[in-house]
């Protein structure tokens, strides 16, 4: 599929919900101030957990265009999904109604699906947990499609008018490199024309919030909420949960030109890893993650040398980070030490599935903007993360390759290079 | 050779199912037409209008795997691994022994680790989030399969999730070819899925498909005149695939056959006025697979047993083959909806049905004459099958199809 003549596939159109605003514009406003969207956790009294902070959006769906009865039977997630579809579909100029439907296809990732819808449920058929045969009587109608998250991929099918190969992907927290990565295959491949690919995540939810206080990989620095994600710091302790979506349209580079779009960016690599070592756990060596970028770099036929940009996936673990800038130097090199490396985790939080999506949107916007985003509250060296994170403020830095990465439970480790499609025309 | 010349064949099967744990088990008992439909036994389903299941009997986790892995597993994944360790057992592979980012793991998933995330949910809502398990941040969602696949063979290759409901198992087994393709050596694909707990149960209602018949054999009657919904079940199968050359280098004991094409469609949005997309992912499927309808010996039909829904693939099929042209079973009838886990068991059913030349029935069903299909019921019936359509569709739309083929 890297060969010369296959089917190149270029990003034409983008849409953001993330913490800080929704929509494209908040976004890259709140990452090129520096900003963070980090806060105590209002959905719910979180007083009796660990950590009580997250990244969470305002999202008001009414306002944002969704129906009352789309609102009822979607998940918040479903409903970050379709809204952030259609700014996608909007933003590429494209009449998908004037497309085969059958050639237009849809790859949601969402590594814990309808959670918050499901919580509430459970709350409301269990009676608060004292039935252990739940009561079918109070379940509510669409149960069933957050039982299936696939109900996301078809509601934003629907939302756009698609009919072609239609799909969540559900790796954990590479989710959402993973859909856009799947999504390049099957235009690659000559499956679909054009995709509507990204990720969304909606998991502040009191089980989520629990299952990660059990293990500790959230932070407890519930006294400083807007300072409290603090990637490849060294007093680091853990992530903030976040929330959001990020989708693409994706389509064909002869086929753009040709309609004269606006292209963002080439997907010139994708690759992914599993560390086939432990469900949480990374070992430090960072050696699939290190062997996603190679194969990805690769594809792209490019050299570690070409990146001009390394979006990480810095979630603020103790083990995160380390694993990561060992993978980093295990791949790039030398180059490692010399190219800005930033985690936008620091301002957004980590939204699991959805946040590698909202990462390639912002990688995408970084070689569209000529400015690299922070990372945030970065302040105290660790010896162990030695490269160059972009401390704080953002900074002017022509891009024209970036280095999208991703790691997540279940071991997964995947690895995007996005181009302007010039670097590879000859 | 360009990529889509290279030949995806499956070499292992690892089949956990209502009917029967084994491969050879589960085909025994479905030939025969030996039902694994019965009474609900792992709750009290008395107080609920659904009361019947595909529940897999015999099946004693601590028997196959390490006492570690218990605690931390859902059920399905339990089940998973199994079927995983026999897939590479009957493929006489050991995955010590292949390079490690040459194989990988693509699996489907409705619903993950659901028995898992009723008990945690329990926890939290009665007790407190303190009592919240350390596994259920990776226990119940829905990449925890392919996630403990990889983990206990090794397999550092590409790997994945899909979640396209009942579509979902033939979703997977394409990304599967597409990465051998790639050049990825061996995948191990397909899916298992289970969610028979009070709160998988009381969600897969909200769906108003399932049967509330409680005689377990007029309880799912596809293509039947009185098709009023299906009966849920628990397991699947996971395939082991290979490219073909490599597999004969390795002079593998047995190719079952080639996964030779694949399709998939969505349906319109409800009330668009537009035809359903079965049709055209049965067509892409065969175009895929260079093969005329006239070659396809059998269908292993989706079967929902919902009137509409059976006169939509009904219509797809008569309208690819002609009425009455090709035999169509729905071996389904004896384990149930198996979510994921249906259309792997179907492909798994579809190999060894080349295998033994013959077609596995269809039981409890009288055929409704309007549907005009030759569907296979009662008794297996014996006839060369050379090359076999495998339809899956669910929830919402979803649509895929794949072709199946013998390697000579």
């Amino acid at each position: 599929m890297s060969g010369p003549h296959a089917r190149r596939v270029v990003i034409t159109g983008i849409g953001v919900t993330a913490p800080g605003g929704v929509g494209v514009k908040n976004f890259w406003s709140l990452l090129s101030d520096g900003r963070t969207a980090t806060r105590r956790i209002s959905f719910f009294d979180a007083s009796p957990f660990r950590s009580q902070i997250a990244a969470e959006v305002d999202f008001d769906a009414e306002l944002l265009g969704l129906g009352a009865q789309e609102i009822r039977r979607m998940d918040r997630a479903a409903q970050f999904a379709v809204v952030t579809a259609r700014e996608a579909v909007e933003d590429s100029g494209l009449d998908l109604h004037s497309l085969d439907p059958h050639r237009t296809g849809v790859t949601i990732g969402s590594a814990v699906g309808a959670t918050m819808g499901l919580d509430q449920e459970y709350r409301t058929v269990s009676d608060s947990g004292r039935l252990d045969l739940v009561d079918h009587e109070y379940a509510v109608p669409h149960l069933y499609n957050y039982l299936v998250p696939s109900s996301f991929a078809a509601e934003v099918a629907w939302a756009v008018g698609a009919e072609g190969p239609t799909t969540v992907v559900s790796t954990g927290c590479t989710s959402g490199l993973d859909a856009v990565g799947y999504a390049t295959e099957l235009i690659r491949e000559g499956s679909a024309d054009v995709m509507v690919a990204g990720a969304a995540d909606a998991p502040i939810s009191p089980i989520t919030v629990a299952c990660f206080d059990a293990i500790k990989a959230t932070t407890p620095r519930n006294d400083d909420p807007e300072h409290a994600s603090r990637p490849f710091d060294g007093t680091r302790n853990g992530f903030v949960l976040g929330e959001g979506s990020a989708v693409f349209v994706l389509e064909e580079l002869s086929s753009a030109r040709r309609r004269g779009a606006h292209v963002y960016a080439e997907v010139a690599g994708y690759a992914t890893r599993s560390n086939a070592f432990h469900m949480t756990g990374l070992r430090p060596d960072g050696r699939e993650m290190a062997e996603a970028i190679r194969i990805a770099l690769d594809e792209a036929r490019l050299g570690p040398e070409a990146v001009d940009y390394v979006n990480a996936h810095g979630s603020g673990t103790k083990q995160n980070d380390r694993h990561e800038t060992a993978a980093f130097k295990r791949s790039l090199g030398e180059h490692a030490y010399g190219v800005p490396v930033s985690s936008i985790k620091s301002m957004v939080g980590h939204s699991l599935g959805a946040i590698g999506s909202i990462e390639i949107a912002a990688s995408a916007l970084a070689m569209e903007h000529g400015v690299v985003p922070p990372t945030a509250n970065l302040h105290t060296a660790d010896p162990e993360c030695d490269l160059d994170y972009v401390p704080l403020t953002a900074r002017d830095w022509r891009t024209d390759v970036v280095l999208s990465v991703g790691s997540g439970f279940g071991g997964f480790q995947s690895a995007m290079v996005l181009a302007r499609p010039d670097r590879r025309d000859a | 050779m360009s990529e889509s010349g290279v030949r995806v064949v499956v070499t292992g099967l690892g089949v956990v199912a209502p009917n029967g744990l084994g491969a050879e088990a589960y085909w025994a008992a479905t030939r025969k037409g030996t039902s694994g439909i019965g009474r609900i036994s792992r709750f009290v389903p008395d107080r609920y209008p659904a009361r019947l299941a595909g529940e897999i009997d015999g099946f004693t986790a601590e028997e196959h795997l390490p006492g570690r892995l218990l605690p931390q597993t859902d059920r399905m994944t339990q089940l998973a691994l199994v079927a995983a360790d026999w897939a590479f057992r009957d493929a006489a592979v050991r995955p010590s022994e292949l390079p490690e980012f040459e194989m990988g793991v693509i699996t489907a998933s409705s619903s993950g680790g659901f028995e898992f995330g009723q008990r945690e949910l329990q926890a939290l809502w009665s007790k407190g989030g303190r009592y919240v398990s350390a596994y259920q941040s990776f226990a119940w969602f829905y990449a925890v399969n392919s996630g403990q696949i990889s983990i206990r063979n090794g397999m550092r290759g590409p790997s994945g999730v899909v979640v396209s409901d009942q579509a979902g198992g033939l979703d997977a087994v394409a990304q599967a070819r597409r990465q051998i393709r790639k050049g990825t050596r061996l995948v191990m694909s397909g899916a298992v899925d289970a969610s028979i707990c009070p709160w998988g149960w009381v969600a897969q209602m909200a769906s108003n498909r399932l049967s509330t018949t409680h005689d377990p054999e007029r309880a799912y009657l596809p293509f039947d005149g009185s098709a009023h919904g299906h009966v849920p079940g628990e397991g699947g199968a996971l395939l082991v695939l290979e490219e073909l050359e490599q597999a004969r280098a390795r002079s593998a004991d047995q190719i079952y056959g080639e996964i030779a094409g694949y399709g998939a469609t969505l349906d319109p949005r409800p009330g668009s006025g537009r035809p359903p997309g079965l049709r055209k992912a049965v067509e892409l499927a065969l175009a895929d697979a260079g093969t005329l309808p006239r070659d396809i010996d059998v269908v292993f039909a989706d079967g929902a047993a919902i009137l509409e829904l059976d006169r939509i693939e009904a219509e797809a099929i008569n309208g690819v083959f002609g009425e009455r042209t090709v035999p169509v079973t729905v071996p389904k009838t004896m384990t149930g909806r198996l979510y994921s886990g249906a259309a792997p068991l179907d492909l798994a059913a579809a190999f060894l049905a080349m295998r033994d030349g013959v077609i596995p029935p269809s039981i409890g069903i009288t055929p409704s004459p309007g549907h005009a299909l030759d569907l296979v019921v009662g008794h297996e019936r014996t006839a060369p099958v050379r090359s076999a359509l495998v339809i899956a569709r669910g929830h919402g739309g979803f649509n895929s199809a794949t072709v199946v083929r013998a390697v000579e």
